[in-house]
């Protein structure tokens, strides 16, 4: 495991391999799966909650006026839908502490 | 969602594993995000988004009941960014 820089897929399917004993094949796609069921409950408009690591959660923003920076120009920014992230205590204090 | 109904999911999907199993694959996927973030790395999964930490400084913050001041020690808070697909599908 890296200490610094980034951890991407392949690395974590790596890890379901060695710690798991998963094909390499199969840990990539299970946490492909895992993913795309986080994404499908999100999509559906569901928050979802991970005990241990944290929560997903939606909002919904009104319609505001903003204003292109550049120009000045005044734009409605539409109605839309974001997703915050909100760790868990257990979550935070492990990344506190580090390692 | 909570993670249960993900680890039965996962299940349903895969019916070779047992719950135990999908269990500790979730745990696992899940503390290898955590523990890069601990080590001060970050974590990018492209399509889904990217975690990172922001570092806070000491700050001198006021127990709310007591109206003390106290001191709040510099930290490490994790953040979420979802990626661009993701922020489209959720609001296709």
């Amino acid at each position: 495991m890296p200490n610094t820089g980034t951890l991407t897929r392949a690395d974590i399917a790596e890890r379901l391999n060695q710690e798991i004993g998963l094909s390499k094949a199969e840990s990539a796609a299970l946490l492909d799966q895992v993913l795309d069921n986080v994404t499908d409950a999100l999509v559906r408009g569901e928050n979802v909650k991970l005990s241990g690591f944290g929560s997903f959660l939606l909002r919904d923003k009104k319609e505001r006026i903003g204003r292109n920076p550049k120009t000045g120009v005044e734009v409605p920014i539409t109605p839309r839908r974001v997703l915050t992230f909100r760790a868990s205590q257990m979550a935070r204090e492990t990344i506190i502490k580090g390692n | 969602m909570i993670r249960s109904e993900l680890v039965e999911l996962l299940v349903r999907q895969n019916p070779h594993l047992r719950v135990q199993e999908a269990d500790r694959i979730v745990a696992t996927i899940l503390d290898s995000i955590v523990d890069q973030l601990a080590s001060g790395g970050r974590v990018e999964l492209r399509g889904f988004g990217a975690f990172s930490t922001r570092d806070r400084e000491a700050r001198e913050g006021r127990n709310p009941r007591t109206g003390e001041t106290v001191a709040v020690a510099a930290k490490r808070v994790p953040h979420f960014k979802p990626g661009k697909e993701l922020r489209l599908r959720l609001n296709a």
